[in-house]
């Protein structure tokens, strides 16, 4: 019915899709700026490989036991450095996300090294990756707009502020964090079995910082503008096969005039909802009718 | 062997230290870290490649042209991106993503123009070593050693004795009062660009006659930027202190345990610093203002 080729992309949309909703969280609801996220997806890609290819662990298991990982790391991580402020916790996400790909090289025993690991049973049909993605949106939404979601927004705006009617920052930063994490390290898990191939080189720093480039582009502060810059990003390659060599060039670019022209980015702090495009067309017509 | 490794490594960590000085030079006035530094760095080295090679000028006319060029791609990111965003008043972290998008421009854009290959300069400084006793140092480490010595005091002189140097100490301890005493705070926010740029300009085309020029050369920046946070973010001494410590530390794991892990330990001690002393070792610990 739909092409292997299709299904394929459809699958990578949504891999990248869960990942992203992560870093939007995490940069666009809360101001914390991290290089560490394809570390995550590295150790839930290599944890879940691992348990299905030497333990034989079944892959639904495996994917919760990769997100878990991802999680527990996270929660290590921010427990000791995000008390730091500003600069210095991103810098150590960066230390992290370098420290975890130069290991996974390291120990060849265990993870194949440098020249990778193969072999991964092929688990990640589209109807996974799909139900994945529809899950992790629902998640997502349903974290920002619980209490903890608006505390998040309230330490994004105004750290000092929200500290002071009661918001425990550190504990909402440490949240965030984590629930980040854990949406990487399921993707991550995802990616494993639908590459059925591992190498710490795919989870470099442009990896990482190609997350956070998706996220500006569709709006730091938007659930709905990460859906739109994830498939924007994952499908302008595919559908311009030529645009393929030079697409890091203009999300550099794109980057750069957002953040000077409309920081707000593609969607702004605003969801897209049907009802305001209707609205929005509505009175683009009677104006139109006015006219004439 | 081992003295032989030690002044090795200082002549590495003095080109990071081109560099780690001019991230604590910016850090410490605009209080962010500029991700598109190493990438100056690599602008630098390919503008005197392309001198050298496609203008055929003379190497010192060359180097002079990559200094410039990188002291004017520095300047440009300042007048043109880094401005606007303070203007719009925008937060730091905005400053941040902005400098990592233009490092990825620079990154891809030169990668287009000249292809991912490696180019060699010109032998210019003549591939040999000097043998005293059991110790055998090349030329070249010795001459980079020479010119970054000499860079870096040049520009600690104009920081700490010049007019200009204290104007840029005053905007480093508190913008708004330096431009309320009459310090034009944007000229010298332009001249520190320029100065870091000329700096990282050296370090690139020490880097290129080195190990060959090419357009992910600039991820050197990142060692420099640890170098800085080791040496306490905003503190050019701390920061060139931090880039000798890291640059000896990495030729003694490569040389004495495995090269693999010379990353490992850069990144540990990045880790390390920031959990242990955030400061670093010459940092003065400034709480963030709200």
């Amino acid at each position: 019915m739909i092409s292997d080729y299709t299904q394929g992309i459809i699958i990578l949309v949504c891999i990248n899709l869960i990942i992203v909703l992560g870093v939007s969280i995490l940069t666009g609801f809360t101001r914390l700026f991290s290089f560490g996220n394809a570390g995550f997806m590295s150790i839930g890609a290599y944890a879940s490989a691992l348990l299905t290819t030497r333990l034989g662990i079944p892959f639904l298991p495996a994917v919760l036991a990769g997100a878990l990982a991802a999680g527990f790391v996270s929660f290590l991580l921010g427990s000791l450095t995000l008390k730091l402020k500003g600069d210095y916790f991103l810098i150590t996400t960066l230390g992290f996300g370098e420290c975890v790909r130069v290991l996974f090289n390291y120990i060849e025993p265990v993870t194949g090294g440098a020249k990778g690991l193969a072999g991964i049973p092929k688990h990640t049909t589209l109807a996974v990756a799909v139900f994945s993605a529809l899950l992790a949106i629902a998640l997502a939404w349903t974290f920002i707009h619980s209490r903890y979601g608006r505390g998040l927004t309230a330490i994004r705006e105004q750290e000092l502020a929200a500290e002071s009617v009661g918001i425990d920052v550190t504990k909402h930063k440490k949240i965030s964090f984590v629930f980040s994490a854990m949406l990487a390290g399921w993707a991550g898990a995802l990616y494993a079995h639908n590459l059925m191939f591992l190498s710490p080189v795919m989870f470099n720093l442009p990896r990482s910082a190609e997350l956070t480039i998706t996220v500006v582009i569709g709006g730091l502060g938007s659930l709905t503008g990460s859906v739109l810059g994830s498939l924007l990003i994952t499908l302008l390659p595919e559908m311009f096969r030529s645009f393929a060599n030079y697409r890091m060039f203009f999300y550099g670019l794109a980057v750069v005039a957002i953040i000077i022209i409309r920081p707000e980015g593609l969607c702004g702090y605003r969801e897209f909802s049907l009802s305001r495009l209707l609205k929005f067309f509505r009175r683009k017509a009677v104006k139109g009718g006015g006219a004439g | 062997m081992f003295l032989q490794q030690l002044i090795n490594g200082i002549s590495v960590g003095g080109v990071y230290a081109l560099i780690a000085s001019g991230y604590a030079l910016i850090y410490s006035l605009l209080g962010f870290s500029n991700w598109a530094h190493g990438e100056v760095c690599m602008v630098g080295a390919y503008v005197a490649l392309m001198s050298v090679s496609a203008l055929v000028l003379p190497f010192p006319l060359a180097a002079l042209a990559g200094i410039g060029g990188a002291a004017l791609i520095s300047l440009f990111n300042e007048r043109f991106l880094y401005r606007r965003i303070r203007e719009n008043k925008s937060p730091t972290m905005f400053l941040m993503i902005a400098a990592m998008g233009l490092s990825t421009v620079f990154q891809n854009g030169v990668m287009l123009l000249f292809g991912s290959k490696f180019q060699m300069f010109p032998t210019v400084i003549p591939i040999t070593s000097i043998s005293a006793g059991n110790i055998r140092i090349g030329v070249l480490d010795v001459m980079s050693l020479a010119i970054s010595a000499a860079a870096l005091i040049v520009m600690e002189f104009l920081i700490q004795h010049t007019k200009f140097g204290l104007g840029v100490r005053s905007v480093a301890s508190n913008s708004y009062t330096a431009s309320l005493l009459g310090v034009n705070v944007d000229k010298m926010l332009a001249a520190v660009f320029i100065l870091a740029g000329a700096l990282a300009g050296v370090a690139g085309i020490l880097l290129g006659l080195k190990y060959n020029v090419f357009p992910t050369m600039g991820n050197v920046g990142l060692k420099a930027f640890i170098a800085s946070v080791f040496g306490g973010l905003g503190s050019v001494r701390g920061a060139i202190l931090g880039a000798l410590i890291i640059g000896v530390a990495e030729i003694m794991v490569a040389g004495y345990l495995n090269s693999s892990l010379r990353d490992l330990i850069t990144f540990s001690l990045l880790i390390a610093t920031l959990l242990i002393k955030p400061s670093g070792l010459m940092g003065i610990h400034v709480e963030e203002k709200a």
